[in-house]
């Protein structure tokens, strides 16, 4: 089965001539056709533009590093002739110009899009429901309960659970690749924020957003991040830092490695299922050489709170541009000013969640509350970065579930939002501090649900994460899949 | 004297936009050519496309030093980027990239010079860098407004001052002088009626001695002449609202050069907030004090600079500042004044150069007789070939196609007769038709000594040398 194959081993068979491009993507679009009505990962297919980027790679003598594979892309990155919506009704039927730097490097290493996969409206959410496309439904979903994937980039997780594509890219804000990860079973990394450019990329918040690849394996993320990364000079925060071949840290021993286990991240009511994961996390790690080290990050209690006050102020203010005056949808009745026709357009193109973080955001920046909100997170999010500094004195990556529970059903949503937002408690100091962070699959739930484990590391040492969430994957054995599966 | 109004003393402040001078936009590769057709010069950046990101322009950077240099100010090393937030048609991202807590340049000051020849140092708050927004155009369409983005994204430097003007006058000579220096730097053109340059005014009015009264700004006034006005409109305003028994209200007014007055644009309680917050697409901007050091040896000389070393050179503190108000107009006079009497050239140039620019309604940048005729123009005069008054004569005909004077003297046959022969004989017969006033003069009537001055000159049509010509005549009626 062509869908079966990961990145590293499309790649090899494509290398050896056992299949080539045009096939991969003919199986990919032909699984995706039986199972995306049913998934609504995809939100977007252009199956000539594929099948004729795939006809392009075989045809190519210089072959490039992802020459032949096929790619999902959430639909938050710019791509070029083909719509881009992020989720949402604002953009309308948008078409980008213009390629993001992540997705026209990939089609310069060869890689061939699938199309554009669903999300949360602007990557706002962790259920993959808040879009305008309808949500998408995780794969390991039963016949008569629908789960959700996760969120943001719940489709991007979802594909690649369901193979309709060996790997995807993604965004993570506040954690929308490492849960969604966590909910389908597979592997995502969110690098070193300005390890991967945003040029191109939708913003939701400026200073939080970061693109990271999904796969089936760790070693496919450590491909796919290779060549999604480096610097760009159209992206003011993009670093200007060596591009490791990150493949070959996924053989590298952890014999030696400190892993720290945060005194604080074992919250009370934290899932016995969750807790026994984490453990054998830790065992496994142990048994691989590694040392285990318990150290503190005593703001993590603060985390959620300051997330979201930053991440909705930037986003009322990256959102502004929506206004129905130059692209995108615009509601405009006869006679209507132009604050009118803000109003409108607005009210009527954003979602509840977009529209309730864009008031958040508002208010938090607003006059006489700038200093109670917007700069007390400022603060926090520095005590928050200095705790993770100083736990690198004593380790060298730190292991924490990535989700407090697994993937929960659509209808079970809490109705609460604050209660929605507890989903990213452990995702979101990663965003906050701007380190990397990795989730892997783990082991399942008694409901036979996949859970999933986080390693944090130091900005741009993503090779530990990459040598420890590769222990960990072999030492997991996960080779569960889910019930909807091509 | 210090002026007031009916015993008010009046307090005002400026805010003066001005556009950076520089090829590209503030934060995108955009050209930034005055008068280019609408939206022709817009980047995706500038028309806030989804996913675009703002890229400091480094020259632009360049520039605002530069500036805060000629201001004499603090140069800050760090600064950061602000987005002021607000909803308008021609702001295309909801928000304006600034610099509004910590601004590239700080305190400075500069020093303006009055009619009275006075002077007075007028400090400055700070200067700091922000992009332009597009333009909104209401006069195209019955039921519609056209948006042009050319000069959204352009980089502009705003460049508050104290409080510490006192007059029309010297708000207007702080006006002047600020556009002197960035000429003179080449940061901004200074063409207000291109909007180069744009002035908010602070007014406010108190009793001598008195704090600081509720001031109003009056908003995008976009020549010197009408600030000068807008003061004064808006200082008689608010004197009468206190006299007969108000209070100012602090508020936003906007100056209506037809009628000469200002007018509520909106109050205090409509004032947006503007929600600033750092720009987070950007990180803070820094640069060492060698990027400084190396901008400041790169100065050109600056005009208080000038204006000293013309002075040493001999020229009066009025022609020195006169000729440097305008850096075309002192690197006009350099030239003619090059290898020259400095005294001279100045007379030159202030006298019946500028009288036929004003004639004629040229600038020196268009000027119709180029420095190097007229240097040669003063030569002829230095070394006798024609006289001052023939000189004149010559100029006139300069203006007409600027050849080369000597070409002119010669095809005209103007040069200086020196011939003592030609002299004589002119004087003889100027004598001899003259006898009464010969014998008038040597019964004492010395006056009249220069009628026959006169008469020779008139008879070899001003072409006799004039030390000659007394010298011929001294020696006829004497001997």
């Amino acid at each position: 089965m062509l869908t079966e194959l990961t990145v590293a081993g499309a790649l090899k068979a494509l290398k050896s001539g056992e299949t080539n491009a045009v096939e991969l993507a003919e199986a990919h679009l032909r699984a995706i056709e039986a199972l995306n009505p049913r998934l609504n990962a995809y939100v977007t297919l252009h199956a000539e533009q594929t099948l004729d980027a795939a006809r392009e790679s075989d045809a190519r003598k210089q072959r490039g590093a992802l020459e032949g594979i096929p790619l999902g892309l959430k639909d938050l990155f710019c791509t070029e002739g083909v719509r881009t919506t992020a989720g949402s009704k604002i953009l309308g039927n948008f078409v980008p110009p213009y390629e993001s730097t992540v997705t026209a490097k990939l089609k310069a290493a060869g890689a061939v899009s699938l199309g554009k996969l669903n999300l949360d409206e602007f990557a706002m959410g962790s259920t993959n429901s808040n879009s305008a496309h309808g949500p998408t439904i995780n794969p390991w979903s039963s016949d008569n309960r629908k789960l959700v994937p996760g969120g943001s980039s719940g489709a991007s997780a979802a594909a690649v659970a369901a193979r309709l594509a060996p790997g995807t890219m993604a965004t993570d804000t506040g954690g929308s690749i490492r849960q969604p990860a966590a909910f389908c079973g597979v592997a995502g990394i969110k690098p070193t924020y300005g390890r991967v450019s945003r040029w191109g990329i939708i913003a939701y918040a400026s200073s939080l957003d970061q693109a990271g690849p999904m796969a089936r394996t760790v070693e496919d993320c450590a491909i796919l991040l290779r060549e999604m990364a480096g610097h760009d000079p159209k992206d003011s925060t993009s670093a200007d830092v060596p591009v490791p071949d990150f493949a070959t840290a996924c053989g590298r021993s952890v014999k030696g490695m400190r892993i720290g286990v945060p005194a604080e991240y074992r919250l009370e009511g934290l899932s016995p299922e969750i807790a026994r994961v984490w453990d054998q996390g830790l065992e496994w790690l142990k048994e691989a050489g590694a040392e285990i080290v318990p150290i503190s990050l005593p703001h993590t209690k603060h985390a959620l709170a300051t997330y979201y006050i930053v991440a909705p102020a930037e986003a009322s203010s990256n959102l502004a541009r929506y206004d129905g005056v130059r692209y995108g949808l615009r509601v405009a009745g006869q006679g209507d000013g132009l604050n009118d026709l803000y109003e409108r357009s607005r009210a009527a193109g954003f979602g509840a969640e977009v529209q309730r973080r864009i008031l958040i955001g508002t208010y938090v920046l607003s006059a006489g509350y700038y200093e109670a909100y917007y700069l007390k997170a400022q603060k926090l999010r520095a005590l928050i970065r200095r705790d993770f500094e100083q736990a690198w004195e004593s380790c060298d990556a730190i292991l924490t579930p990535a989700t407090p529970t697994a993937a929960f059903a659509l209808d079970d949503q809490p109705s609460d939002p604050v209660t929605m937002y507890l989903n990213d408690v452990f995702t979101i100091t990663a965003n906050l501090a701007g380190i990397p962070g990795i989730s892997v699959p783990a082991g399942l739930s008694a409901e036979g649900l996949p859970l999933g484990l986080q390693i944090l590391g130091r900005p741009f040492e993503e090779e530990s994460l990459f040598a420890a969430g590769a222990a960990l994957e072999r030492a997991a054995n996960f080779t569960a899949k889910p019930g909807m599966v091509a | 004297m210090s002026y007031t109004i009916d015993g008010w003393e009046l307090v005002i402040g400026l805010e003066v936009h001005a556009q950076v001078t520089s090829q590209a936009k503030l934060f995108s590769g955009a050209a930034t050519a005055f008068g280019a057709a609408p939206n022709s010069q817009v980047s995706f950046v500038d028309a806030g496309m989804p996913g675009m990101l703002p890229v400091i322009n480094g020259e632009c950077v360049a520039q605002a030093v530069r500036t805060g240099l000629g201001l004499n100010a603090e140069i800050h090393l760090w600064s950061r980027f602000d987005r002021k937030n607000y909803f308008y048609a021609d702001l295309p991202q909801g928000y304006q990239i600034s610099q509004f807590a910590h601004p590239i340049v700080g305190k400075g000051e500069v020093e303006i010079t009055l009619a009275d020849g006075s002077t007075k140092t007028i400090g400055i708050t700070r200067l700091h860098l922000e992009q332009d927004a597009g333009k909104s155009l209401h006069d195209q369409h019955a039921a519609k407004s056209f948006i042009d983005l050319n000069r959204s994204g352009v980089a502009l430097m705003e460049i508050v001052s104290e409080p510490d003007m006192r007059s029309p006058e010297e708000a207007g000579a702080y006006l002047t002088k600020l556009r002197q220096i960035m000429r003179y730097l080449g940061t901004c053109d200074g063409n207000m009626d291109e909007g180069s340059l744009r002035a908010d005014v602070n007014v406010s009015v108190r009793k001598p001695g008195e704090g600081f009264r509720t001031r109003c700004e009056v908003k995008n006034v976009n020549s010197i002449r009408f600030v000068m006005q807008a003061v004064e409109a808006e200082a008689r305003r608010q004197i009468e609202v206190w006299e007969s028994g108000g209070t100012v209200e602090q508020e936003t007014r906007l100056f209506d050069t037809g009628r000469g007055v200002t007018r509520s644009m909106r109050s205090k309680e409509d004032a947006h907030d503007y929600r600033y917050f750092p720009d987070p697409d950007l990180p803070p901007l820094v640069f060492t004090q060698d990027f400084v050091d190396g901008l400041k040896a790169g100065l050109p000389e600056l005009p208080d600079a000038r204006r000293a070393r013309y002075v040493a050179m001999g020229l009066s503190p009025y022609d020195a500042h006169v000729l440097t108000l305008e850096k075309d107009t002192a690197v006009f006079f350099e030239e003619v004044a090059q290898g020259r009497d400095a005294k001279l050239a100045a007379n030159w140039v202030t006298g019946d150069y500028f009288a036929a620019l004003n004639r004629l309604k040229r600038d020196v940048s268009d000027s119709p007789v180029s420095a190097r005729h007229l240097g040669r123009l003063l030569d002829l005069i230095a070394d006798g070939t024609i006289s001052g008054k023939i000189a004149k004569d010559v100029f006139e005909i300069m203006l007409e196609a600027d050849e080369d004077p000597a070409a002119i003297v010669e095809s005209r046959g103007l040069k200086q007769v020196k011939d003592t022969g030609a002299i004589e004989a002119a004087a003889d017969a100027v004598l001899a038709a003259n006898a009464d006033k010969v014998a008038e003069f040597r019964s004492g009537k010395d006056k009249l000594f220069g009628f026959f001055i006169g008469q020779v000159m008139k008879a070899m049509q001003g072409k006799g040398n004039p030390a000659l010509v007394n010298e011929v005549l001294k020696a006829k009626l004497q001997g």
